[in-house]
């Protein structure tokens, strides 16, 4: 109340500072320094590194998270970029959507880590003896953990543009490039925010493995938290886990606060819907920014030079979609031409692969890997259906009551960005103290952070249950059983799919870290294609990397084609509700 | 306001055609040598029922649309791509949500590249023109659907456009709000205040095209043609309950429908109306209740269109659309902006549920070819199931996807009626097993 009077007593003029500037302001400068201090300390020669490698001391770890914060940072904006100008291009231009659509769908399913075998050289050589190359080669990890959703988010939203705002953006005679930034984006936003937060924690998953690595011969450690964790790991130091663990959960509840709940607040607005409706998402640090004058003084620049680059008189080619509007018929030819043109360069570079492969794997070699595959599909399914069982009861008892689902969403969404390697020693003490065996029993760690998918999605299907068919179901008085498969099963199907093709693509992934745990001197590992390709991996053979990988990839594309999305269309055409 | 004196050609179609692709490859003709011709100072309507084709004439000349063939020009340039000098006015209005009043105001002037203390004046004058003071910084989903579309017309109107198209701009409004709007623009125009030369509005509503043009196009369907020309001379501001203005809104009805009976009387033996007949679906239960409203008084089986669409809040080409579904099944006859049961509609009114479910389906099988032919085809396969795909591909010969899509559902839900056939959703095949 105070405050309220102590602004309103402050009406003078308009850019006079106030009580929330300096608030703000701290937080602004405090920002600049921490990233201009972990910029400066890429440039240092990687000579560096060995010299003053990774410290337990918990004193250093400010500093580490703060180098993790910069890398995630980084990734998040290389992925929107790769994503405007990728998601652009395949919507825009059919003849290239034939290619890159089904290219994004392959590489969604490639195992993250299996990028960073194959970039980690490439990147180093780019900047020999800089720290650089190693950073850029973490960076891109990260980075592929999480452009591929957020591109498809994208150009779903652009091929599902309003139709009557189309022709508006036409009518009104705005350029490609207007279009673009006027239309496109803002209605991409939310679907493509929701998709960046799912990314974040998707790179925390794997932080321990982009910053420590280890490639054949080449062994980087990068200073970070991943880092820390690895280190600690190997020197069994249960004390620096428990820092790191404090460490990241204060990193990520700050990126939830300072960067994804204001913009989550500011995205709401396009929202596309004619109707007000719900309550808008709010927050604290963007109502901050909006009270203080100076601050929002000093974003005016800013939204001038937005505007002034979104108004910018580029003419775009003009790639119209399919059913252009000029009634001609696509030229057959071409199209052949271009098939022609895709298809030879796919037998090429099948040749290729097969000449390189063939020359040191055999048919043996071939039947490892897809008997591996066999048993992590195994895992992932066991895995998939124990989750099910236990969290669907669980988020539809919690869905069901909106004050609890409130207070557990954002804790799920956080135990989802866990590293697996933070359950290591837990895991290896009771397996080797209890001498378990380690086929069964590492199989949890796969769906550890995964898990959390199925749950937060089930949460949000029973609380968007609509009260009246539950007050139906109630009337007559249905329970047990019945209630459960008649009323509420149906319901949060849709829900439950989206969950549940999230938790195995990520499982699938997880199981490269999860089939092979180390606590200290222990090494425990499980027979699985995660192993498998984790093992190439660190011994530098690269064609069984790229044999297991290539197995993965195909696993899982057959995983998603021939269960998941089925299933999901049956959700989206019987199930869905309103 | 000078060059009013000669009239001079804003837009001018000539012979247009325009086809789209059908299912089955080939193209359906949806506007037939069309002719057009706009001038300065007036405001034109384009009134026909759905399917015939207005729409795409007005996308033809917003330039959204290319045509098949034909000449179209504005102010003798072809058109190619969204002329300048034509601003649209949108059903849906199209706002952009993330936008406020006055920045989706503003919107069609950044386009231009005009600078921004210009735009700002001209923005605030149009919101100022059309009465949304003090709406500027509200976004459209705050706004009440009356409010959104003034922001559309302002939107249009900043650019001063020699001509604004309207594509059907009341049609998503209630009754008062639209008849506000209405008034309001059409006060603006006659005082000259503005800043446009003329106007092409799409509608189906026969009484607002009545109330607002100088001249009415009457679009006849399949394919769309232009049936028939009205001048309305009547002086601003109309009255709808002049007489005058009655006779003429009568006389479109009864254009209007005049097309649907050499149509209906050739059901049989012209290739084209046959099994290729586009069905567009009706509820059973809005067709049972039309037949019960028929027959009882005061109508006792005969009513003025007019009269009945007013009475049942249906616009003009909602009625005769049911009414044109009624005489296709033989319950009621159409004609002359009239419309009367029949014996058999007589006879319907009268019976009970499981009676009038038997006489729908020998309707059905007897009068709609598609429905005997699935019937038929049913009863010789010695499963007794046939996929709907059979019958889509031969729909598709005829007419567009979207068409044979409408036809099929309308198919199911008749033959559901009826218990005709039987259709599962799932496998998408007709069946002959009734679940009961």
């Amino acid at each position: 109340m105070r405050l309220q009077d102590f602004r309103s007593a402050a009406i003078g003029p308009a850019l006079r500072p106030n009580v929330w500037d300096i608030a703000a302001l701290i937080l602004v400068v405090g920002a600049m320094v921490l990233i201009v201090y972990g910029g400066e300390q890429t440039t240092a020669p990687l000579s560096d590194l060995e010299r003053a490698p990774v410290s337990l001391d918990p004193s250093h770890l400010p500093l580490y998270a703060l180098r993790t914060t910069m890398r995630m940072l980084l990734a998040i904006v290389c992925s929107t970029i790769f994503t405007f100008i990728y998601a652009a291009v395949a919507a825009k231009s059919r003849r290239a959507e034939m290619v890159m659509i089904p290219l994004l769908d392959i590489l969604q399913s490639v195992p993250i880590l299996g990028f960073l075998t194959f970039t980690v050289v490439f990147f180093m050589n780019l900047f020999p003896g800089q720290v650089m190359g190693a950073e850029l080669a973490s960076v891109f990890a990260i980075f592929t953990s999480q452009a591929w959703n957020m591109t498809f988010s994208m150009y779903q939203s652009m091929r599902n543009v309003p139709k009557d705002l189309e022709e508006a953006t036409q009518s009104f005679h705005l350029s490609g490039w207007q279009r673009f930034w006027r239309l496109d984006v803002p209605f991409a936003m939310p679907g493509l925010i929701w998709n960046a937060m799912m990314s974040m924690s998707g790179g925390w998953f794997f932080v321990v493995a982009s910053e420590a690595i280890t490639v054949g011969n080449t062994t980087v450690t990068l200073p970070g938290v991943g880092s820390y964790v690895a280190m600690a790991i190997q020197q069994q130091n249960l004390g620096a886990i428990f820092y790191a663990i404090l460490a990241m959960l204060f990193v990520i509840i700050a990126y939830d606060q300072l960067l994804f709940r204001p913009i989550v607040a500011w995205a709401d607005k396009f929202r596309f819907e004619q109707t007000a409706s719900g309550e808008a998402p709010t927050s604290w640090m963007l109502d901050l920014f909006r009270r203080t004058r100076a601050l929002r003084a000093l974003t005016l620049p800013f939204a001038a030079v937005n505007r002034m680059v979104s108004n910018l008189r580029i003419s775009l080619p003009k790639l119209s979609p399919a059913g252009s509007n000029k009634g001609s018929r696509p030229s057959r030819l071409v199209d052949a031409l271009w098939v022609a043109v895709i298809l030879g360069g796919a037998a090429y570079a099948a040749w290729l692969t097969y000449r390189y492969l063939s020359a040191s794997l055999d048919l043996s070699d071939v039947f490892v890997a897809i008997r591996d595959g066999m048993i992590t599909l195994l895992r992932v399914i066991v895995l998939i259906s124990i989750a099910t069982l236990i969290w669907v009861p669980i988020g539809v008892w919690i869905g069901l009551r909106p004050k609890l689902a409130e207070r557990v969403q954002p804790l799920a969404q956080f135990l989802a960005a866990f590293p697996a390697n933070l359950a290591f020693p837990v895991f290896v003490f009771i397996i080797v103290h209890y001498g378990l065996s380690a086929n069964i029993w590492l199989s949890p760690l796969m769906i550890l952070g995964t898990q959390w998918y199925i749950l937060f999605n089930v949460i949000a299907g029973a609380s968007a249950f609509p009260t009246d068919l539950r007050e139906a179901a109630g009337s007559f008085h249905l329970g047990g059983w019945r209630w459960w498969f008649k009323v509420i099963l149906p319901g949060i199907f849709p829900y439950y799919i989206t969950g549940a093709i999230t938790a195995s693509g990520g499982s699938w992934n997880a199981s490269i870290v999860a089939e092979v745990a180390s606590w200290g001197e222990t090494h425990l590992q499980a027979t699985g294609l995660g192993a498998y390709i984790a093992t190439a991996t660190e011994a530098g053979d690269f064609p069984w990397v790229v044999l297991g990988i290539a197995t993965m990839c195909i696993m899982v594309t057959l995983f998603n084609r021939l269960l998941w999305r089925p299933l999901y269309a049956f959700g989206e055409r019987r199930l869905r509700l309103g | 306001m000078l060059d009013q004196v000669k009239p001079s050609a804003l837009v001018d179609i000539r012979n247009v055609c325009r086809s789209f692709p059908k299912g089955s490859g080939e193209q359906l003709l949806v506007l037939d040598k069309v002719d057009l011709t706009i001038h300065s100072g007036e405001i034109v309507g384009l009134l026909g029922r759905s399917g015939s084709g207005k729409s795409t004439l007005l996308r033809i000349i917003a330039g959204l649309m290319a045509p098949s063939s034909g000449s179209a020009t504005c102010r003798g340039e072809t058109i190619i791509g969204p002329p300048n000098g034509v601003a649209m006015v949108f059903q849906s209005f199209a706002l952009f949500p993330w936008l406020t009043v006055l920045q989706n105001v503003e919107l069609g002037l950044e386009a231009l590249g005009i600078d921004a203390a210009e735009r700002r004046k001209r923005a605030l004058a149009a919101i100022d023109l059309i009465g949304l003071d003090g709406f500027e910084s509200a976004f459209p989903k705050e706004l009440s659907g009356g409010m959104r579309q003034r922001v559309g017309f302002a939107r249009a109107l900043v650019v001063h456009p020699d001509l604004l198209l309207m594509d059907e701009p009341f049609s998503a409004l209630d009754v008062l709000t639209a008849e506000t709007l209405r008034t309001d623009l059409i006060d603006l125009w006659i005082e000259g205040r503005l800043p446009i030369k003329s106007i092409l509005m799409v509608t189906h509503n026969i009484e607002e095209a009545v109330l607002m043009c100088d001249r009415i196009l009457v679009f006849s369907s399949n394919p769309g043609r232009v049936a028939t020309e009205i001048k309305v001379d009547l002086k601003h501001p109309r009255n709808r309950l002049d007489p005058y203005f009655r006779q003429l809104v009568d006389n479109i009805y009864a254009r209007m429908t005049q097309r649907a009976e050499p149509r209906a009387a050739s059901i049989e033996g012209i290739p084209g109306t046959g099994v290729g007949m586009v069905l567009h679906h009706v509820s059973s239960n809005v067709l049972s209740g039309l037949i019960e409203t028929l027959a009882a008084p005061p109508y006792n089986g005969h009513a003025d269109l007019p009269v009945l669409a007013s009475q049942l809040q249906f616009e003009a080409d909602e009625i005769i659309h049911l009414g044109d579904s009624l005489q296709l099944l033989r319950f009621a006859q159409l004609s002359e902006g009239d419309l009367m049961l029949t014996d058999a509609g007589k006879h319907f009114a009268n019976i009970e549920t499981d009676a009038r479910k038997k006489l729908f389906a020998e309707h059905l099988v007897t009068y709609v070819p598609v429905m005997g032919l699935i019937r038929r085809v049913l009863d010789e396969r010695p499963s007794h199931t046939a996929p709907a795909t059979r019958f889509r591909n031969e729909l598709e010969d005829y007419m567009s996807e979207e068409n044979a899509d409408d036809t099929i559902k309308t198919i199911v839900s008749w033959a559901r009626y009826g218990e005709l056939f039987a259709y599962d959703e799932q496998s998408e095949t007709f069946s002959l097993e009734n679940p009961g």
